[in-house]
């Protein structure tokens, strides 16, 4: 198979995160339950008018600005109108003629090197409803219908099925972090399109495109891009390139492989024009501006940030922009003075170790940045030894109780003058041992800082009892 | 009983009638209109009287239009796909008006989903005209507009998205009116074309259509193109004072000129429609003719068949049969739904959705949809210049009196017509606010004369129907063979 060059597109869909649907005042929550979030309008009852949610749309917009687009001077929707199951209104409200961004771009890193990823538009839209297909039914949940959507569209720019993942990795995490969604591809908040086409090295005239139309996880995408680039190649090797098609497929999990569903003749015509319901309105300028200033600081700056000021190495930051909450944290620890690389340490291994082990999310982990200092402060001071911080770190952890609380417990005796005192007493009460280890029996140096373990119940600080006992004995 | 809602109210607060007196009299006539006229789709016979209060509504009969949401009530829009749809929410209109203690009589039979302008298209078989049962009530408003004319009680709702409230008035010789784009939420109105259809009301005088509207009108949480019109006060607005206002007509619609091959029906209602013009003379209105490019006149039809199909395709897609109205049968849903909407609809609304999709197709949609939308903004925009100047555009409605069912009495204009027939479509174009009042007879049959002013100034337009009117004698008019005392 010769080598050619990959053209990929992405339509990347995500889930919003707001209180109601998006042009619905029902719910907009996961739920178990099936049908229990929903309005007469997500079932399209006759005579039900849509309503919209502007966090949502505050929201679209804080997007479209994070991914540097234009933002049109009027906000209107439009329908797209086809017929399915699980489209109750027999359109979707959607956004084509002005989406609210175009012409964007944002920068991602794929392993070693940066890329510029071109945003051709995003728009803001209503979900449908989600079917379960058995062998002689199907159920439709009404849940999902209305849910706020967003629809990111790139330009043909990736080239890749690593950089196609890369970027959706990116998105996933800057979705998070502007708090706009949960972007959780386990509740199938996050399902995307993907367009290839392949040409050859030296060219520049674009390959026809395919398109794969509902792939659920990026995995997926990885496999439904390689397959097709393979597809695709091995057609062209062979001569027999007239045969790709311009075509709708799907990804079938099972085989790996991308099955047609429809070609282009059979193209859904979608009839769109503007939703008479929602009237236009100017997105004002001032509510612009202060949209602007909620723009998070991104994962991808931030792990500069962590790098080239705090001097994380570059395995640690990735680890920490990984989830929001996670880098939340992190900053948070060092804002309070931590040690960024101690804090850093504490959340990459015991923390996530930690989540991972119970399965929560940081959100419900007990030792908040406040409390992990109580511990790291004594660290620092060496009033603890890191033995010890583990202990509390569990035991705190395990009680639910602030490690102040173990601390006076446990804390280090690294007062001088009374270990010297201690010490002094237990030299007195060994005068044998220290005749025998005078005479060369040095093993017995342990046997002394046992005795003072023993007697401190641990709580010595052991390096000053070395130094103690050292100046004493030699 | 034939009275005013303001008499009604005021024999309510004195005892000469209870509320309960009333709604079974309207009972009782209700049923004699549908044995003549078969105006209802559903008559509520367990209905009873209501509290009367200091509320000028309360304990008051009335009629709803089937095509509004009825919590608990068969709503069908008279179409076979809703034949057993009994809603559990209510619409806002509605809503609003039982606040005042109204008490509903019935829903009445329409032309499917609002489709039509004649009555013959609902599902029930067609609405027959309570002046002279072989002639149409007119549509699609044609239930709301026959019991209203038949006395059943003093108003009904209707909608209008091309002329369906103010048409049906003039065949009936009552008093149409739906105001301003929005005034009223639509929310539970089932829809026929979003961005032209309106709620308002039938009722038997302008006075009685300010009162019922003013209870109707709100801004709506549920209907984001409703407004605040809480500073609107209708009623109170009817002063009569209409000295120095002025109105214009269409001279390239109206001057008989334009008919050389007028029947004489036709040269009687626009003679008629001159006339009338005097008594605003006599009041101190000034009334010009004012002509308007004739090609832009000769669009409104188009524009609006481009844009009520158009839009009525995509709004009624949610009748599948899936979630509600009888399920369809197939193999598959594909085939299910198709049986449904293929059993359910009249030939006259599949014809309008061929048309709408073929309008909204993307290889169509530039030269249909998007240039009848432009015309549809040139129209609004030359009717606002107008405005400007003149307080109301004031018309003849339609050709005459209704037209017969089976056409073939009628007596034949062989000029075209069209624009004389379809001109109140300028009113859902532009939202203006718009009332058809009686202006006489031709044939012994009532014929209609309307009034349309810019948007929100709907007490000014009503005030000058009121006007007038108070100069002409057809006020409280009910169809002779349902006077008091004359029923079957």
């Amino acid at each position: 198979m010769r080598k050619y060059k990959a053209v990929i597109g992405l339509e990347m869909h995500c889930e919003v995160k707001s209180n109601s649907k998006v042009f619905s005042s029902a719910r907009n929550s996961y739920n178990d339950t099936p049908n229990a979030n929903i309005r007469p309008i997500d079932l399209a009852f006759p005579g039900t008018l849509p309503t919209l949610n502007i966090e949502c749309i505050r929201k679209a917009l804080l997007m479209s600005l994070i991914l540097n687009c234009k933002v049109p001077e009027y906000m209107y929707f439009d329908r797209k109108n086809y017929y399915y199951p699980d489209l109750p209104k027999g359109y979707q409200i959607t956004q084509m003629h002005d989406p609210v961004g175009v012409n964007g771009h944002i920068t991602i890193d794929v392993d070693d090197y940066s890329k510029d990823v071109l945003i051709h538009d995003i728009h803001l839209e209503e979900d449908s409803a989600s079917l379960d297909h058995y062998s002689t039914i199907s159920l439709i949940d009404y849940n999902r219908a209305g849910v706020p959507l967003l629809e990111l569209v790139t330009e043909p720019c990736l080239s890749s099925s690593k950089e196609a993942v890369a970027f959706l990795e990116y998105m996933r995490r800057v979705y998070q972090y502007a708090d706009i969604s949960e972007a959780d591809t386990k509740k199938g908040q996050i399902r995307c399109d993907v367009n290839v086409s392949i040409m050859d090295e030296d060219s520049t005239e674009l390959g026809t495109k395919v398109e794969i139309k509902n792939v659920n996880s990026f995995a997926n995408v990885a496999s439904a891009i390689d397959y097709e680039i393979k597809r695709q190649s091995e057609l062209k090797d062979a001569g027999r390139y007239d045969e790709v098609e311009q075509e709708t497929r799907r990804f079938d999990e099972e085989s790996g492989t991308t099955i047609r569903m429809r070609g282009k003749v059979d193209a859904i015509d979608y009839k769109y024009y503007v939703e008479p319901n929602i009237p236009k309105f100017k997105i004002d300028s001032a509510w612009l501006e202060k949209i602007k200033k909620d723009i998070p600081v991104l994962p991808r700056e931030r792990k500069q940030h962590y790098m080239d000021d705090l001097g994380l190495s570059e395995y640690d930051a990735n680890i920490i922009i990984k989830e929001k909450d996670y880098a939340d944290y992190f900053e948070k620890c060092v804002s309070l003075g931590m040690n960024p690389k101690v804090a850093a340490n504490y959340l990459t291994v015991q923390i996530i170790a930690y989540l991972n082990k119970e399965g929560i999310t940081l959100k419900d982990f007990y030792l908040i940045p406040e409390y992990l200092l109580e511990i790291t402060t004594e660290l620092d001071k060496e009033t603890i030894s890191s033995k010890q911080a583990k202990e509390i770190f569990n035991k705190s952890l395990e009680e639910k109780k602030e490690p102040k609380n173990y601390l006076s417990e446990n804390k280090q005796i690294s007062n001088e003058v009374e270990l010297a005192e201690i010490i002094n007493k237990i030299l007195e009460n060994n005068q044998e041992q220290i005749e025998e280890y005078k005479n060369g029996k040095t093993n017995l140096f342990q046997y002394f800082v046992g005795q003072v373990m023993k007697e401190t119940k641990g709580k010595a600080n052991p390096n000053m009892v070395r130094d103690i006992l050292n100046s004493k004995l030699n | 009983m034939i009275k005013t809602i303001e008499e009604l109210h005021e024999m309510l607060k004195n005892g000469e009638v209870t509320s309960d007196e009333l709604v079974k009299d309207s009972l009782k006539k209700a049923h004699n209109v549908q044995d003549k006229c078969n105006a209802f789709v559903t008559i509520l016979d367990d209905a009873h009287g209501s509290e009367v209060t200091d509320d000028i509504l309360s304990g008051i009969p009335y009629g709803i239009k089937d095509n509004y949401s009825t919590k608990g009530i068969l709503s069908t829009g008279s179409s076979n796909t809703l034949k057993d749809y009994v809603p559990f929410f209510t619409a806002t209109a509605v809503s609003n008006l039982e606040k005042h203690n109204v008490v509903p009589i019935g829903k009445t039979a329409m032309d499917e989903f609002g489709m039509g302008g004649t009555g013959t298209t609902a599902h029930t078989g067609n609405i027959l005209n309570p002046w002279d049962t072989k002639r149409m009530a007119g549509g699609s408003s044609s239930g709301s507009a026959a019991s209203v004319a038949a006395g059943v009680y003093p108003f009904a709702l209707g909608s209008d998205t091309g002329d369906s409230i103010r048409k049906p008035a003039a065949f009936c010789g009552i008093v149409g009116y739906k105001p301003t784009y929005g005034m009223i939420s639509r929310y539970g109105l089932f829809p026929f074309a979003s961005s032209l259809d309106h709620c308002g009301c039938l009722t038997r005088s302008v006075k009685d259509a300010a009162i019922v509207v003013d209870a109707m009108k709100g801004i709506d949480k549920n209907d984001l193109t409703s407004w605040d019109s809480s500073d609107i006060h209708l009623y109170d607005s009817l002063d009569g004072k209409v000295k120095g206002k002025k109105l214009f007509y269409i001279k390239e619609i109206v001057n008989l000129e334009n008919y050389p091959d007028a029947s004489l029906e036709l040269k009687e209602h626009l003679n008629n429609f001159y006339h009338t013009l005097d008594y605003l003379k006599e009041e101190g209105v000034e009334v010009d003719e004012v002509s308007i490019d004739k090609n832009l006149i000769n669009t409104i039809f188009s524009v609006y068949e481009c844009l009520s199909c158009a839009e009525a395709t995509s709004n009624m897609s949610n009748l599948t049969g899936i979630i509600f109205g009888p399920r369809g049968e197939g193999k598959n849903i594909n085939e299910m739904m198709k049986d449904h909407r293929t059993k359910g609809f009249s030939s006259l609304i599949k014809r309008r959705f061929v048309i709408g999709s073929y309008i909204l197709q993307k290889e169509n949609q530039e030269r249909y949809f998007v240039n009848a939308q432009r015309v549809r903004r040139l129209i609004v925009d030359k009717m606002n210049e107008l405005f400007k100047t003149y307080d109301g555009l004031i018309m003849p409605v339609s050709t005459g009196p209704a037209p017969y069912i089976d056409g073939s009495k009628d007596e034949i204009t062989k000029d075209n017509t069209t624009n004389l027939e379809e001109h109140l479509q300028i009113g859902n174009f532009g939202g203006f606010p718009s009332i058809t009042i009686p202006n006489g007879f031709v044939n012994d049959l009532p014929v209609g004369i309307n009034i349309t002013g810019k948007c929100y100034d709907d007490a000014n337009v009503l005030n000058i129907a009121f006007a007038l009117e108070c100069k002409m004698p057809y006020k409280n008019q009910v169809a002779p063979q349902f006077k008091e005392g004359e029923n079957a």
